[in-house]
């Protein structure tokens, strides 16, 4: 049967997942270009740790190569790919919320409440880490959703997909932490060929607008 | 068995990669042989596979599920290769025309290659992977043209779907979870071991599990209310590869939705499954129908029909009676055939008349002699006309409906169907007969985009008169398959 998480350990484990819940809140509001992209390897290196945590405390050996791989893709390789494909274009984002930054928190709060709380209800318990951090990554999963949709730029809605994978990846590691490796590596490769087609895009994007928001994005109808 | 399903995923990236090299002229020929030899290789597995499953190098598995979307992603590539010839002799005097149709070639390739990829692969976890790599190369595919229109399209798709994909991975995970509570940990999702396990599996679970999964996939099925980037993407794409998108990315991403239904049902039974998916059908049939009364642009117009047929694969897969099921996957070869002949045509239309607006297309008959007709008989026959395979699939889907008892869904599912066929077919009519200025001249633009339609028709001719022995066979296994009886 389940042990249940020691007390240390469940505690480090969800301050870990509020943290990355809040690294989200912190991308609706980012103004600039390269501190979008930092709160995102804040977030990615935040889920690193959280792994090796898991990793030594539970005894999953492998958890560690996830662990190392995560970080060197989504904490180093990602970043510098996005900021190298966008080098050449003005850095300003701000401003380009549908709604108030008030608004906005208030919306990624609903959904968050909504989230933790209806997930914690169908009491999914983990071998490995304390459940609360999997209601946090559906919380997480959600407020993604809200930056795709409130931020009206092409920077903030890709990384809030990359950050949407987040939450996936911090509630794969609460109920599918033993997913055989090859598979995770599989889906990290996954996420870096989208990250490059995001990439580009972006960049045909920006080539075409010179500007980065997308706002302009209204030709299509009907 | 086992090297056809090897050949089946390493020929075409090894033609993508060729063709990154090879002169136009080489990639062109390659990418067709390769197309043809693709659906060869899948047409080979039917007599197998209608009576056993294949399996290879631990991750490739081929049931007759399987097969029924392979055939259907192979026969497109086949065509699409051969129409493709024909799309581009317009371009060739554009001075990026070589960098242009190296990557059209590699793109092409590689966008077939993921979608054989995914019913070939044995596993959810892989699926995901496979589905997802669809919807990153055709991105790039839509954006090739190079336009203001292209790259909003572009965007808007590679957006909505991955983030639909990104529930359909949480969906994953959960199955993940369930299958692990009976399985044990470390187990790599495969779906014999799955399918096995699954009366056992938590409810919950797969329940949070299926819901994920129709939404996320049937972000990329084009489901109402996901389906926004669909019209978008469809229309702004180069022909051969809206083709593709709407006759197989469509039925693939669907495939992964019937792989988390197979195990939906073995778990909580089918009432909860059928339900979800019968809401999901009605309501995208009902959106399709209703935007194909107005609609202003071909493409579009075509892509809303891919949205209904989806719809009707939906309520098909609801009604859970085997006749129906053998119709929904006949159907996804019929419209396979019928909606890549659609596009084909629609896209020597836009070629002539140089525009995509529907009021812009007049006197095809005259201008037109092959394609304007060869067009016309491929609406008729996505609109279920007999003899072609869609009136055949979507009378065994009603059929199903009605003697499963589910006549209510049965009879909105025939208004619905009538209504889209209305708007269809009026405005193919008025294409292809209505007089008005005619401001081009007289004459095919090219023989490789007269023939392909053709092949198609003659399918869907065979399809809708009489399907050979070994075809029925399969259809009829998938269907246990689904089931649940296998």
């Amino acid at each position: 049967m389940m042990t249940p998480a020691p007390p240390v350990f469940a505690s480090v484990a969800n301050v870990i997942a509020v943290f990355v819940l809040l690294a989200e809140f912190g991308m609706l509001r980012a103004a600039m270009l390269r501190a979008q992209i930092r709160l995102y390897a804040f977030q990615s290196l935040l889920l690193s740790v959280l792994a090796a945590v898991a990793a030594y405390e539970r005894h999953v050996p492998e958890l560690y190569a996830l662990a190392v791989l995560s970080f060197a893709l989504k904490v180093v390789i990602v970043p510098t790919v996005v900021q190298r494909l966008l080098r050449n274009t003005n850095t300003e984002i701000a401003g380009s919320g549908a709604l108030g930054v008030a608004s906005e928190t208030l919306l990624a709060l609903g959904v968050t409440a909504f989230g933790f709380f209806s997930v914690g209800a169908l009491h999914i318990q983990s071998r490995i880490l304390p459940s609360a951090a999997l209601s946090l990554s559906v919380a997480v999963v959600l407020v993604s959703f809200v930056l795709m949709i409130v931020r009206r730029d092409v920077v903030s809605q890709a990384i809030g997909f990359f950050s949407l994978e987040n939450g996936v990846s911090l509630a794969s590691l609460v109920v599918a932490s033993s997913l055989p490796l090859i598979l995770e590596v599989a889906f990290l490769f996954d996420l870096l060929v989208a990250v490059v087609v995001f990439g580009v895009l972006m960049r045909v994007h920006h080539g075409r607008s010179r500007s980065l928001s997308t706002t302009q994005l209204t030709k299509l109808r009907g | 068995m086992t090297p056809i399903l090897i050949l089946l995923i390493s020929l075409p990236f090894a033609a993508a990669l060729a063709c990154l090299v090879l002169p136009v002229r080489a990639s062109q020929a390659l990418t067709v042989v390769v197309g043809v030899g693709c659906f060869g290789l899948c047409v080979a597995l039917i007599p197998t596979v209608g009576h056993r499953d294949v399996s290879a190098l631990k991750y490739l598995r081929a049931d007759a599920l399987s097969v029924v979307f392979l055939l259907a992603t192979a026969f497109l590539y086949a065509v699409t290769a051969m129409y493709t010839i024909g799309y581009l002799r317009s371009e060739e005097d554009a001075a990026d025309f070589p960098r242009y149709s190296r990557r059209l070639y590699v793109g092409l390739n590689l966008f077939a290659w993921s979608m054989l990829c995914a019913p070939l692969v044995n596993g959810l976890a892989l699926l995901w992977v496979a589905v997802e790599v669809t919807t990153v190369v055709s991105a790039l595919l839509v954006v090739i043209d190079d336009t203001d229109r292209a790259a909003e399209a572009a965007w808007k798709y590679v957006l909505i779907a991955s983030a639909g994909l990104g529930l359909a991975l949480l969906g994953t995970i959960f199955m993940y979870y369930a299958g692990a509570q009976v399985i044990g940990q470390s187990y790599d999702l495969a779906f014999a071991p799955l399918l096995q396990a699954a009366p056992h599996l938590p409810h919950t679970a797969v329940r949070l599990a299926f819901i994920l999964a129709v939404l996320g996939f049937g972000t990329k099925v084009g489901f109402f209310p996901v389906h926004t980037w669909l019209p978008d993407a469809h229309s702004e794409a180069p022909t051969p590869v809206s083709a593709m998108l709407s006759g197989s990315l469509l039925a693939v991403s669907f495939y992964a939705v019937l792989r988390f239904y197979q195990i939906a049902v073995a778990t909580v039974g089918p009432r909860f499954p059928q339900t979800v998916l019968l809401v999901f059908g009605v309501a995208s049939l009902c959106l399709a129908a209703l935007y194909l009364l107005d609609q202003a642009d071909v493409k579009r117009m075509l892509a809303y029909s891919s949205i209904e047929h989806m719809g009707i694969l939906a309520i098909g897969v609801s009604f859970g009676v085997p006749v129906a099921s053998v119709g929904v996957l006949l159907h996804v070869l019929a419209h396979a055939a019928a909606k890549g002949n659609a596009f084909m045509g629609a896209g020597v239309f836009v070629q002539k008349f140089r525009t995509k607006e529907l009021g812009g297309m007049r006197s095809g008959l005259s201008v037109l002699p092959w394609s304007a007709p060869a067009f016309l008989l491929a609406v008729l026959a996505l609109t279920a006309m007999p003899p072609f395979g869609i009136f055949r699939s979507e009378f065994y889907i009603v059929a199903g409906g009605l003697s499963g008892g589910h006549n209510a869904s049965a009879v909105i599912l025939v208004v619905l169907v009538t209504l889209a066929f209305l708007g269809l077919a009026w405005n193919a009519t008025r294409m292809v007969y209505a007089p008005g200025p005619v401001t081009t001249e007289r004459g095919e633009p090219s023989a490789w985009m007269v023939v392909p339609p053709v092949i198609g028709l003659v399918a869907l001719l065979v399809l809708g008169v009489h399907p050979p022995a070994h075809l029925l066979d399969l259809l009829n296994r998938g269907a246990a398959e689904l089931a649940g009886r296998l």
